[in-house]
């Protein structure tokens, strides 16, 4: 897969032969140094960017643009300002009832734990809520795959942290396939069931990491800090600061 | 406690400057021993010798129902065709040099023509304000959807929308914010717009009033009168126009104040 770059007739040569086997219902996380395609992958298999080369196929058809089956959180907050808690998480909810949608919005306000905001707009909430307004939003149109490009970027350590063991609750129970960028390797392992460590550029998949580890996870447990360091390893990168 | 001094303030002080104002403008025609230029008081007098003609009233109603009709209209045509032409990048290549062309012309160098297609009567003032009002509501819509956050394009495309249904459900909401501004600007514009029109153009209207005042012997008294009452006017409209941004629909598109 390539990519145009950001100067025009340049062509930069981002992705190489990236071949993804995900299980329904899995979590699926994917790291690698920054810049080295991750998000654009993302991208293009949420059908946002237009590969230059070779073929983006999910599920056995190819990838014509995006895709209601597969709904995309974004880093930087695609909540619409313009409208209140509510109606953004039952946006895709068009051609259902508004009895169904009242039950749908009314569900899953109270999973991701905004009761009291629903008749509140995205400016009056902080980035955390935001964001959990969007994973509502996600869920709520009851796609088969979420894509999650860094969604927790933005956010604070206190509050990323709770929203990851939130997120993990939420999968739990919803059985959603998610596929989850980002490039903080303990959050990867703090998630997810299996990691891909992405290469430099041109990237590959460098390898692929399977954590069984047991949920809760304990982020002091040997078994945690092995696969952790594991990855660090792979990344090539020092468990050492300083010198 | 801080909050209710700014508060009190706002009031005070304006009222402050006003009072100082008015009492130099006395002195300063006293001083100058003119009996043309009218003090404050005397443009007081005119004012209610106006009001008891029965004229200020209808002045001021032949002037706002000319800025309505005009300003309707460039609502009505520049909000969608600003934001057809943001949208589709070849419609704005095609328009956008003629419409720079077009936008810096003054509308006062329309006059003549309005007069020529329109004669005397309320449609050339209509078709100034018209005019006048319909480049900045334009401008402001293309800027607002070329200038649209990219996200919320994206977020809408992956629900699957149709193309009406993504322009009325995000298109237009994310612009009304830039839309109210290019409506401000414009309304503004327009009653600067209506004045000029209006001393040329009709046979009544506050313009009207400022050029006849003048022309039928000398009244200046009544000529400040009538800018008086055109400034009161422009602030009460403005203030109108600004309640706009207060809906909480909008009110994510301004900076906190």
């Amino acid at each position: 897969m390539n990519f145009p770059g950001k100067n025009s007739g340049e062509q930069i040569h981002v992705l190489e032969n990236i071949n993804l086997q995900v299980q329904e219902g899995e979590f699926v996380c994917i790291v690698g140094p920054s810049g080295c395609g991750k998000s654009t992958l993302l991208n293009i298999i949420g059908g946002f960017l237009q590969q230059s080369r070779g073929e983006a196929i999910v599920e056995g058809d190819p990838v014509n643009g995006p895709d209601p089956r597969r709904i995309f959180v974004f880093q930087e907050n695609g909540v619409f300002p313009w409208l209140t808690v509510q109606e953004n998480i039952g946006f895709g909810l068009g051609q259902k009832s508004a009895a169904e949608r009242r039950h749908t919005v009314a569900h899953y306000i109270d999973m991701v734990g905004l009761n009291g905001f629903e008749q509140a707009y995205p400016r009056e909430l902080s980035g955390g809520m935001r964001q959990r307004v969007e994973i509502s939003r996600a869920l709520a149109s009851n796609p088969e795959i979420i894509y999650m490009d860094e969604p927790f970027g933005a956010l604070d350590f206190i509050t990323r942290l709770k929203m990851r063991s939130d997120l993990i609750r939420i999968w739990q129970s919803e059985k959603k396939t998610i596929l989850f960028v980002t490039h903080d390797i303990e959050e990867a392992v703090q998630l997810a069931d299996r990691i891909l460590v992405m290469s430099k550029r041109p990237a590959t998949v460098q390898t692929v990491v399977k954590i069984d580890l047991p949920r809760p996870r304990d982020l002091d447990s040997p078994g945690y800090l092995e696969k952790r360091d594991q990855i660090f390893e792979a990344m090539g990168m020092s468990l050492r600061i300083g010198s | 406690m801080k909050m209710q001094k700014r508060h009190a303030s706002k009031i005070i002080l304006p009222l402050m400057v006003a009072a100082i104002f008015l009492a130099a403008w006395h002195f300063l025609v006293r001083i100058s021993g003119s009996d043309l230029f009218p003090t404050p008081l005397e443009v007081t007098r005119g004012i209610i010798e106006l009001i008891e003609k029965g004229l200020l009233l209808k002045y001021i109603v032949a002037s706002l129902f000319r800025v309505t009709w005009g300003f309707a209209l460039a609502v009505l045509i520049g909000i969608p065709v600003g934001l057809l032409l943001g949208w589709y990048g070849r419609a704005f290549d095609a328009f956008n040099p003629m419409l720079q062309i077009f936008r810096p012309i003054s509308p006062i160098a329309w006059i003549p023509v309005a007069i020529l297609w329109f004669g005397v009567s309320d449609a050339a003032p209509v078709f100034l304000i018209f005019l006048a009002s319909v480049f900045p509501i334009t401008v402001s819509a293309i800027a607002a959807v070329q200038n649209m956050q990219p996200v919320y394009l994206r977020a809408a495309q992956n629900f699957g929308l149709s193309k009406m249904q993504l322009f009325r459900r995000v298109i237009f909401p994310s612009c009304v914010p830039q839309i109210i501004t290019g409506i401000r600007i414009a309304l503004g514009v327009a009653w600067l717009v209506v004045v000029a029109a209006e001393m040329i153009a009709v046979n009544s209207g506050l313009g009207y009033l400022i050029i006849d005042a003048r022309n039928a012997g000398k009244r200046y008294d009544l000529v400040v009168a009538g800018m008086v009452m055109i400034g009161l006017i422009g602030l009460v409209l403005d203030l109108l126009v600004r309640q706009l941004e207060k809906f909480d629909e909008v009110k994510w598109g301004y900076a906190n104040r």
